[in-house]
């Protein structure tokens, strides 16, 4: 997965020991890592590079510096997290349109909120879609668990 | 064999079809799976992207049911949920203070002492010469190009499974089966994960590679353990199609599904059929299908 990226982990993590967070945290390649943990398993100095990506992630929307490009996957996984907190599970139609929606509201492109359009009734075809979802029983406590580890109100 | 099932959702969702396949198996296999009752998300990338409290709370709370509903070990068929519920675990029982703090959070006293197994795992307690007496249709020409992906295998220090660099596990079975695997580069290579939608293009590009690994060293048909990876593999691979002009069509399995086709189940019992690189001749494992016959069969059309 490094090789497309514009900062590969050597690199971050090499930023970071420099004091460079800033450059690190405006790197594509947070956004782009795919968490597939090659880096951390291969790390002669057994750096957990894969966990230092999560970090810089987490400081990245907390500070709000995520770039024009790497917006599409905040807002992705930021719908996944909204989907669960409501759910507790994840309802897969509730998260495309949550997801093409905010995407919509801010690049205002046409082509990406269509795009995967014509997969729905291919899906729905093979009983994989499911137009109502799964809820759990006990959303409250999801609700809390997320109040408390989000919102700060638990240390 | 009884033990707790925590299906993920994706195994209820999109994924609903790795579930017909393994509760076929295990069924016959005298494995009695419990659902573990009101279960919610692992969270995913998403959890562990954007808050670290609640990448460990969200599986903590399902170790805790677990616990709670009297189970000593439980079936995590999708890697990215049993690598975050061990990740969940190991860090619990790294840190007294942190175990107390997630109890607190989750409303139920975590102990951390549920056992979380993957499907290659479960198969392996089962037992590779009871799987071997149980075979009514080895699977004579299948050349399985086994793909472990990342999270089955890593983080090594999480999950404890194989070798992160060379598993051998999946081909074991595929072997105890009487079906052939192949040797090739991309078995523990990602396909992109979790970023089907967000960034379509990573997907495309890491799939495409691994599709053509595969292929070029002679499978003819990819073996998976995971419903992200069967997503990308399977229901990407008309537009990876599109995108690098590749015609062949390559099948790609669940574990379970070449396990329950060995066992003698009909590919319609295991779902085989809503797959999306589908085949007419779907008994790849059964016939004698050959690469030439494969490439001659149109893929699906799957999305725009």
């Amino acid at each position: 997965m490094a090789a497309g990226m514009d900062a590969p982990p050597t690199r971050l993590i090499r930023l970071l020991q420099l004091g460079l967070a800033e450059a690190a945290l405006r790197a594509q390649a947070i956004w782009q890592c795919v968490s597939c943990q090659t880096c951390a398993t291969r790390c002669p100095k057994s750096v957990d590079c894969a966990g230092v990506m999560d970090a810089l992630r987490q400081l990245s929307v907390e500070r709000g510096v995520a770039t024009r490009q790497q917006q599409r996957i905040v807002l992705f996984q930021k719908a996944f997290l909204s989907n669960i907190r409501r759910n507790g599970r994840l309802n897969e139609l509730e998260l495309i349109a949550e997801f093409k929606l905010s995407t919509f509201l801010r690049g205002r492109s046409l082509s990406f909120l269509l795009k995967d359009a014509t997969l729905a009734p291919q899906l729905m075809k093979r009983k994989k879609f499911h137009l109502v979802g799964e809820k759990v029983h006990d959303r409250a406590v999801v609700a809390r668990i997320f109040a408390r580890c989000m919102d700060g109100s638990h240390s | 064999m009884n033990l707790a099932y925590y299906p993920g959702c994706a195994l209820h969702g999109s994924s609903n079809d790795y579930e017909q396949s393994l509760r076929a198996c295990l069924e016959t296999l005298d494995v009695q799976l419990k659902e573990i009752d009101d279960w919610i998300c692992c969270g995913a990338t998403a959890a562990h992207s954007l808050n670290q409290k609640l990448a460990v709370a969200l599986p903590a709370r399902n170790l805790a049911l677990a616990e709670n509903q009297g189970f000593r070990e439980m079936l995590a068929p999708c890697p990215m949920c049993s690598m975050q519920l061990l990740k969940a675990r190991k860090a619990m029982a790294e840190d007294e203070a942190l175990r107390r703090s997630i109890s607190e959070i989750v409303e139920l006293e975590v102990h951390g002492e549920t056992q979380v197994l993957n499907l290659i795992q479960l198969f392996e307690a089962i037992g590779l010469d009871r799987l071997k007496a149980a075979v009514k249709a080895p699977l004579g020409s299948m050349r399985a190009a086994c793909y472990y992906g990342c999270l089955l295998t890593r983080p090594a220090s999480v999950v404890e499974f194989d070798d992160a660099e060379q598993p051998r596990s999946m081909e074991k079975i595929l072997e105890a089966l009487g079906g052939k695997t192949v040797d090739w580069n991309y078995r523990t290579e990602c396909c992109g994960a979790g970023m089907t939608m967000a960034n379509e293009q990573t997907v495309l590009e890491l799939s495409h590679k691994i599709l053509s690994n595969a292929e070029a060293h002679g499978a003819n048909c990819l073996v998976v353990a995971c419903p992200m990876c069967h997503v990308n593999l399977d229901m990407k691979q008309a537009n990876i199609g599109r995108r690098y002009g590749v015609r062949n069509v390559m099948p790609v399995y669940y574990l379970s599904d070449v396990v329950g086709l060995a066992l003698g189940f009909k590919p319609e019992a295991l779902g085989i059929n809503r797959h999306f690189a589908c085949s007419a001749d779907l008994q790849v494992g059964m016939s004698d299908a050959s690469p030439a016959k494969r490439g001659a069969r149109a893929t699906e059309k799957a999305g725009a």
